[in-house]
């Protein structure tokens, strides 16, 4: 076993509602859905109309700015809707299926003697390509520019995340598969993050190079392991799959079709059967969100469910769609309702990290937050909080001024290439001023982009 | 029950208030008064969507439990002091007596520091339709501490009034700051009002005010003793007066144990950083061993552990140099400069003739070094970005 590389900073959320390890299939969705908004920066252009009938892989709308990355159908059906937002702006195509799964029939090169090109053709052609994801700034990969290594994580350390080993057993074929895909696309290696101590399907993924983590949340972000073992600098370009879809491209390359089926888990504190679920990537979300489900909101006024972690997902209506990369499902409840005297009162089962409450006392004991801001928004006050969250060689309150400021030369000094929102989450849970720091990254993320295309 | 018979009132008295309403200017005060009574049930909109229960209301009113003890010692202090003064030693011993005496005389001191304080943070929020920081909780408490007892309200509420507007809200607010607002205030008072705040006449309360000295009474602090002739200061000295803290000085800088007490709630709640607290002290003592290495003058050769003792170093060091806005904001930054703060601390009151004190000037020397620090510090790490690169592109 290769060195441990051991993370100090950091923390582990204990959120309530954690998944048993119980897989139940689900019993299927009557409608699939593809969200231009799960894609970061593309500007949807359709290619089908209501009505049209599609295959598992037939594509559905593609990128104005790259023709070439297809965003395909993930079941057999007809297109049922063709979702809108103000000003017309695409928000899902809704796909009704016709229970066949019937895929369109890829043709599969030879691993062996392929070449880059003929591997690229097949994933964009199968709308496989946006489960790739290029570093710097977590878009979609540029097919024109290779990477200098491919990373894969494979644990996710988030609150009340999925165990991937469990997630992905009995894909280990597919998993390396994957990886042999990945190594045609690169003249790199190909990196695969594990957490140490645990042994599972994900070990036996051989064919990449493995790495072992030890440490809280954000052990298991994928940035975080890059910055560990081949740090991103100005003028690097890597890339990313989440271990998930690295067994979708597998399967891919396996059977030569399109096949979505990944299992998911649903957990939260509002849940009352945490545990996990085979789906079809796509699904709609009231379709295994069941309200049965859900523990009434005792102290505030609804429930909040997120496609993602509770940290950096994204909130979504049971009218809307599994994300294309979310493995799980987080239900929180909505905290608004007022608490006297929050300033002074002990308040015992609040969980801080600071020891100006209590939670320091039983490290080990489960927290059912909720989406009270817990505070107001403040000009940012308490200093070298945020470095002991974030285990990267980077001062995160000075790039996320940086960010804030708009100041291109600084964010780029400061480090902007190796982070995603997601790697600072944990300052967005722990800032006693409340700051916005997932936002202010994306926001610097976005001008980055704006400025130097 | 009683939180939703007050709920139920606060949300009747609140609609005038909400932007746009008759009392809409009023919004920010409103704001203050209701989150001062009940944690707001606002939710998460971006970013992470559960978040700590710490906030800054919390946070600052740890910093002001960590002050209480000092607080309570000061107001026992004023009236020991003062019936020592008088040569009163049967009042100077009762407890409760000493204490009453001193609480009278400190509250109108508080008071003035607050209303004022906050009047003008209340005004500035609401002008730029803020929320109302409460980073004045603690100034505004800090600023009577560490003045003399003596002190004119009208001088406080200008001093106040001097470090909130020039000190503070020129710059944005609470956490845009530069200096120490506490120590800015007392700065000014240093500098514009010099004889209020400095020699042995205005440390203990009644000096001219109909309870005069008795014979051969000094009123200097024990500083300002050795500063005027160290030997025979430091022979008479006695230690544990100065630990507990029964000698004259500023309100709250007298005990050290008192201010140890705050220092654990501060390190244990983690809203201190110890690398400054700690920092501070090892510079202090460094610079004392070193001038005791050194040595040739009755100061040179005091004990360099006395220094932590004396004057307002330990209250400088555990509540002012840690203030998080204007100490460095790395971690290797806050070492260099709670280093620092020790080291010229002793520097000046050591080889420095003019006035025995050195805390507040190097602390606010520090505060303007400490963006430069910073500076050096981030880069270096942006040093090693750049010449990782150039590794790479080999």
């Amino acid at each position: 076993m290769s060195k441990v590389i051991k993370l100090r900073k950091g923390l582990d959320i204990h959120l309530g509602g954690v998944p048993t390890e119980k897989l139940i299939e689900a019993c299927g969705s009557d409608t699939y859905g593809v969200s231009p908004g799960d894609f970061e920066g593309v500007v949807p252009k359709l290619l089908v109309r209501e009505g049209d009938e599609v295959k598992a892989g037939s594509p559905l709308f593609f990128d104005k700015a790259n023709e070439e990355i297809l965003f395909t159908s993930p079941v057999s059906g007809r297109v049922a809707e063709i979702r809108r937002g103000a000003k017309r702006k695409l928000l899902s195509v809704v796909v009704a299926t016709d229970g066949k799964r019937e895929g369109v029939a890829f043709k599969i090169p030879n691993l062996a003697s392929a070449s880059r090109g003929d591997v690229v053709g097949v994933l964009l052609a199968s709308g496989l390509w946006p489960m790739i994801i290029q570093r710097p700034y977590g878009r979609i990969a540029d097919v024109a520019t290779p990477p200098k290594a491919i990373f894969v994580s494979g644990f996710d350390s988030a609150p009340c995340a999925p165990d991937l080993n469990f997630a992905l057993q009995g894909e280990v074929e597919n998993l390396k598969k994957g990886v042999e895909v990945l190594k045609k696309l690169t003249d790199g290696k190909v990196h695969l993050g594990l957490r140490a101590e645990s042994l599972g399907v994900l070990n036996r993924v051989d064919n990449a190079e493995q790495h072992f983590f030890k440490g809280p949340h954000p052990a298991g972000n994928v940035g975080v392991q890059i910055s560990h073992i081949d740090p991103i600098r100005k003028g690097d370009v890597v890339w990313t799959v989440d271990a998930q879809n690295l067994a979708i491209i597998g399967r891919l390359f396996t059977t030569g079709k399109v096949d979505m089926t990944k299992v998911v888990c649903i957990s939260g504190p509002q849940v009352e059967n945490p545990y996990y679920l085979r789906i079809i990537g796509g699904a709609e979300v009231k379709s295994f969100v069941m309200p049965s489900n859900i523990k009434p909101n005792e102290k505030g006024d609804g429930v909040r469910i997120i496609s993602g972690n509770a940290l950096s997902g994204r909130q979504v209506t049971p009218d809307e769609f599994m994300g294309f990369y979310s493995n799980q499902i987080t239900v929180l409840a909505e905290g608004n309702y007022h608490e006297i005297f929050g300033w002074i009162a002990p308040r015992f089962g609040k969980l801080s990290v600071s020891h100006s409450y209590f939670s320091w006392l039983c490290p080990k004991k489960k927290y059912n937050l909720d989406t009270n801001l817990n505070g107001g928004p403040r000009a940012i006050v308490v200093t070298g909080l945020w470095e002991r969250y974030v285990p990267m060689d980077i001062y995160p309150m000075y790039l996320v001024k940086a960010c804030m400021a708009g100041n291109i030369d600084k964010m780029e000094a400061l480090g902007i290439y190796e982070v995603l929102p997601e790697d600072l989450a944990l300052c967005d849970f722990v800032d006693p001023s409340k700051t916005e720091v997932q936002t202010a990254i994306a926001d610097g993320i976005n001008l980055m982009i704006k400025e130097l295309s | 029950m009683i939180a939703k018979l007050l709920r139920s009132v606060v949300d009747k008295v609140k609609p005038p208030f909400e932007k746009g309403g008759k009392l809409g200017f009023l919004h920010s005060t409103f704001d203050a008064f209701e989150t001062f009574l009940f944690v707001p049930n606002t939710t998460t909109r971006k970013g992470a969507h559960i978040r700590d229960a710490n906030d800054l209301k919390r946070t600052m009113i740890v910093v002001v439990l960590a002050l209480v003890p000092a607080l309570l010692f000061g107001m026992y202090n004023i009236g020991l002091q003062h019936f020592r003064a008088v040569g009163d030693l049967a009042a100077a011993g009762a407890i409760w007596g000493c204490f009453w005496y001193g609480f009278v005389r400190m509250l109108p001191l508080i008071l003035v520091s607050y209303i004022v304080g906050l009047g003008i943070e209340f005004a500035f929020a609401q002008k730029r339709g803020h929320e109302v920081n409460e980073g004045f909780l603690v100034s505004g408490l800090l600023i009577p501490m560490i003045m003399p007892i003596d002190m004119p309200l009208w001088m406080v509420a200008l001093a106040v009034a001097f470090a909130v507007i020039i000190g503070k809200e020129v710059f944005g607010g609470t956490g845009m700051n530069v200096f120490n607002p506490a120590l800015l205030a007392r700065a000014f008072v240093f500098f514009s009002y010099t004889s209020f705040i400095s020699g042995d006449k205005v440390w203990i309360r009644g000096a001219g005010k109909g309870g005069e000295y008795i014979d051969g009474f000094s009123g200097a602090t024990p500083l300002g003793q050795i500063s005027e002739n160290a030997q025979q200061a430091l022979a008479d000295a006695n230690i544990w007066d100065w630990i507990v803290g029964t000698i004259p000085g500023s309100i709250g800088e007298t005990s050290f144990i008192a201010i140890m007490i705050g220092a654990v709630i501060l390190l244990w709640t983690g809203t201190a950083s110890w690398r400054v607290m700690g920092s501070v002290f090892a510079g202090g003592l460094a610079m004392g061993l070193l001038f005791n290495a050194i040595g040739g003058s009755p100061l040179m050769d005091m004990p360099f552990w006395y220094h932590p003792l004396l004057g307002g170093f330990a209250f400088g060091a555990v509540f002012m140099a840690t203030d998080p806005v204007t100490a460095a904001q790395t971690n290797c930054g806050k070492l260099i400069v709670g280093f620092l703060i020790g080291v010229l601390t002793v520097l000046i009151r050591v080889v420095n003739p003019g006035y025995p004190e050195g805390m507040m000037l190097s602390i606010l020397f520090m505060n303007a070094m400490a963006p430069l620090i910073d500076h050096i510090v981030v880069g270096n790490n942006i040093r090693r970005r750049r010449s990782d690169r150039r590794r790479t592109l080999r």
